[in-house]
């Protein structure tokens, strides 16, 4: 049983083919990028297997379980976490508040309980910080921990996405051009994290991203990808040497 | 004391159009019309089935928080990514479809009804102030309420998951809130604090079919305060309401009815985002 699977996947909008019939699979514990022009199709890719749009083909299969089909909160419940290209976080909450919606699909408890305020509820809200606490000293983010996030630098507010993802302790984390907007110092940051995102903390990573030094750093294997189809898959290096790759982001040699 | 314990009211609808706006972006025009119904199910239970007046609350609410939900689940979720406007329609055709209903029902019909309060027609007297028990019964309902509200959204789970909704959907997704499930708990909550904002009226100005236009003048009272602030709400709704009691009692016959909008008009010449609304600015 393969870790997380892609079969056949398809999305039409009116008489756009936005994804065309891809494949490809990811095995635990690795960390696969998907690269390609802008408009290949990868962040569309990334709403399919949030569920965001219904596919019109394909199946995406995750641990054996198919997703096609489920509602899009089920998508967090089964251990799936994103961030997003644009940032979207609870602008008017703070960097604290962000964290813990994160650790939603890990509260139980009732709304009766929660009014008594039981011994239960009690321990388990303790919990929920403790977990929190973890991911705020993984990002070093402890000096932004009561700002609002509205406030605060783009680079800081990445972070906290990635944050805000790691809370919900998935096992599968979909990270959507972590780099772009960040400067060097920060892109560095980044890619010191998803390295220890992969080996401390064992999450499988499928990222999508353009910044091709922090591809060749990270990535275990790359697909790319052009006008919704896939053109080439491997190591990085294999696949910034492929023909067709070189093709869809040069143009034809005259 | 009149004005504060009318400004409650407002607030209470103005509260529920704050709520359903926050949360879907849509403004419910239906709201005082959902006021009207709560108001009728409370007829129901202390008139004609005779409960006691706390029962009459709970029951009230509990019934409208599910119409609520129905409207949303049956009426506005098959209209779910249209333009506002088209929302913005239907609930204003849903509005009267309830005014038409409730004088089609047996016992609740065009006539005018009233229900008893507890707190009747006695009145305190603190120093020489002569204050009606009435209104501050009104007064004191209303600042639980929202006292219940404020630990609601603050601590529960539910809670927190409608403010990260209204917040971001997108990203409330990818939190494993199911979005749309607690948007219809949202239109059941908007109802509920509609139907106990009916019972606190109810004395003052009877229960009938067209009760619910005190929404017109709840609607300035959500914009004053800034659409989409909770607290703006409350405040606008007071502020509305003193300024029309001191209307009628210092100024002349016919200006009660237009101070409401006259402060409106002032407020947002000097603060266009009303008094707690967020100055949004586009960044470029």
């Amino acid at each position: 049983m393969s870790f997380f699977k892609v079969e056949h996947l398809g999305i039409r909008f009116g008489g756009v083919v936005a994804v065309d019939n891809v494949g490809f699979e990811v095995k635990r514990g690795e960390v696969f990028t998907i690269i390609g022009p802008n408009g290949a199709g990868k962040t569309t890719i990334f709403n399919l297997i949030g569920l965001i749009y219904p596919a019109t083909r394909g199946r995406i299969l995750y641990q054996g379980r198919e997703l096609t089909g489920l509602p899009p909160h089920r998508v967090a419940e089964l251990g799936i976490a994103r961030t997003f290209q644009n940032i979207e976080l609870f602008e008017h909450a703070t960097v604290l508040q962000n964290l813990l919606i994160g650790r939603h699909r890990h509260r139980r408890t009732s709304l009766w309980r929660e009014m008594l305020f039981t011994s239960s509820v009690r321990q388990a809200e303790i919990a929920q910080r403790e977990a929190v606490e973890k991911v705020i000293d993984f990002l070093e983010l402890a000096k932004v921990r009561d700002s609002l996030v509205a406030g605060l630098p783009y680079g800081v507010r990445k972070v906290v996405e990635l944050g805000r993802a790691l809370a919900t302790e998935p096992r599968l984390l979909l990270l959507d051009e972590p780099s772009s907007g960040l400067n060097p110092e920060e892109t560095d940051d980044m890619a010191f994290w998803i390295e220890d995102i992969k080996r401390h903390l064992g999450i499988t990573v499928l990222m999508v991203e353009h910044d091709m030094n922090l591809v060749s750093r990270v990535s275990d294997r790359v697909l790319a990808l052009n006008m919704g189809s896939v053109i080439a898959e491997g190591t990085a290096a294999e696949v910034q040497a492929h023909p067709a790759v070189v093709e869809a982001y040069l143009g034809k040699a005259a | 004391m009149a004005g504060v314990s009318l400004g409650c009211v407002y607030a209470l609808v103005a509260l529920g159009f704050v709520l359903i706006y926050k949360a879907t972006e849509t403004v419910n025009f239906a709201q005082g019309d959902l006021m009207m119904l709560g108001a009728f199910f409370a007829l129901t239970a202390s008139v004609m089935m005779g409960w006691p007046y706390w029962a009459t609350i709970l029951f009230a609410i509990t019934v409208m928080a599910v119409v609520g939900m129905l409207i949303e689940r049956i009426v506005l979720r098959p209209v779910l990514g249209q333009p506002a406007f088209t929302v913005v329609m239907i609930t204003i055709g849903v509005g009267y479809v309830m005014r038409g209903v409730v004088t089609m029902i047996p016992g609740w019909g065009t006539d005018t009804h009233q229900i008893a309060t507890p707190f009747a027609e006695a009145i305190w007297n603190v120093g020489g102030v002569v204050l009606p028990v009435q209104q501050l019964g009104v007064i004191a309902m209303t600042a639980a309420l929202c006292a219940v509200l404020y630990l609601f959204f603050r601590f529960s789970r539910l809670g927190v998951a409608m403010q990260a909704t209204s917040q971001n959907q997108l990203a409330a997704y990818y939190m494993g809130i199911p979005v749309r499930r607690v948007n219809m708990m949202i239109w059941g909550l908007s109802a509920g604090v509609a139907a106990f904002a009916g019972i606190l009226l109810a004395p003052a100005t009877f229960i009938h079919s067209n009760m619910g236009f005190i929404g017109l003048k709840a609607f300035p009272a959500a914009v004053l305060g800034g659409f989409g602030s909770v607290p703006g709400a409350i405040v606008g709704g007071l502020i509305i309401g003193v300024v029309e009691a001191l209307a009628g009692y210092y100024l002349p016959e016919g200006f009660k009815d237009v101070a409401a909008y006259v402060v409106l008009l002032v407020v947002l010449m000097v603060r266009p985002s009303g008094i707690f609304g967020e100055t949004a600015r586009k960044k470029v």
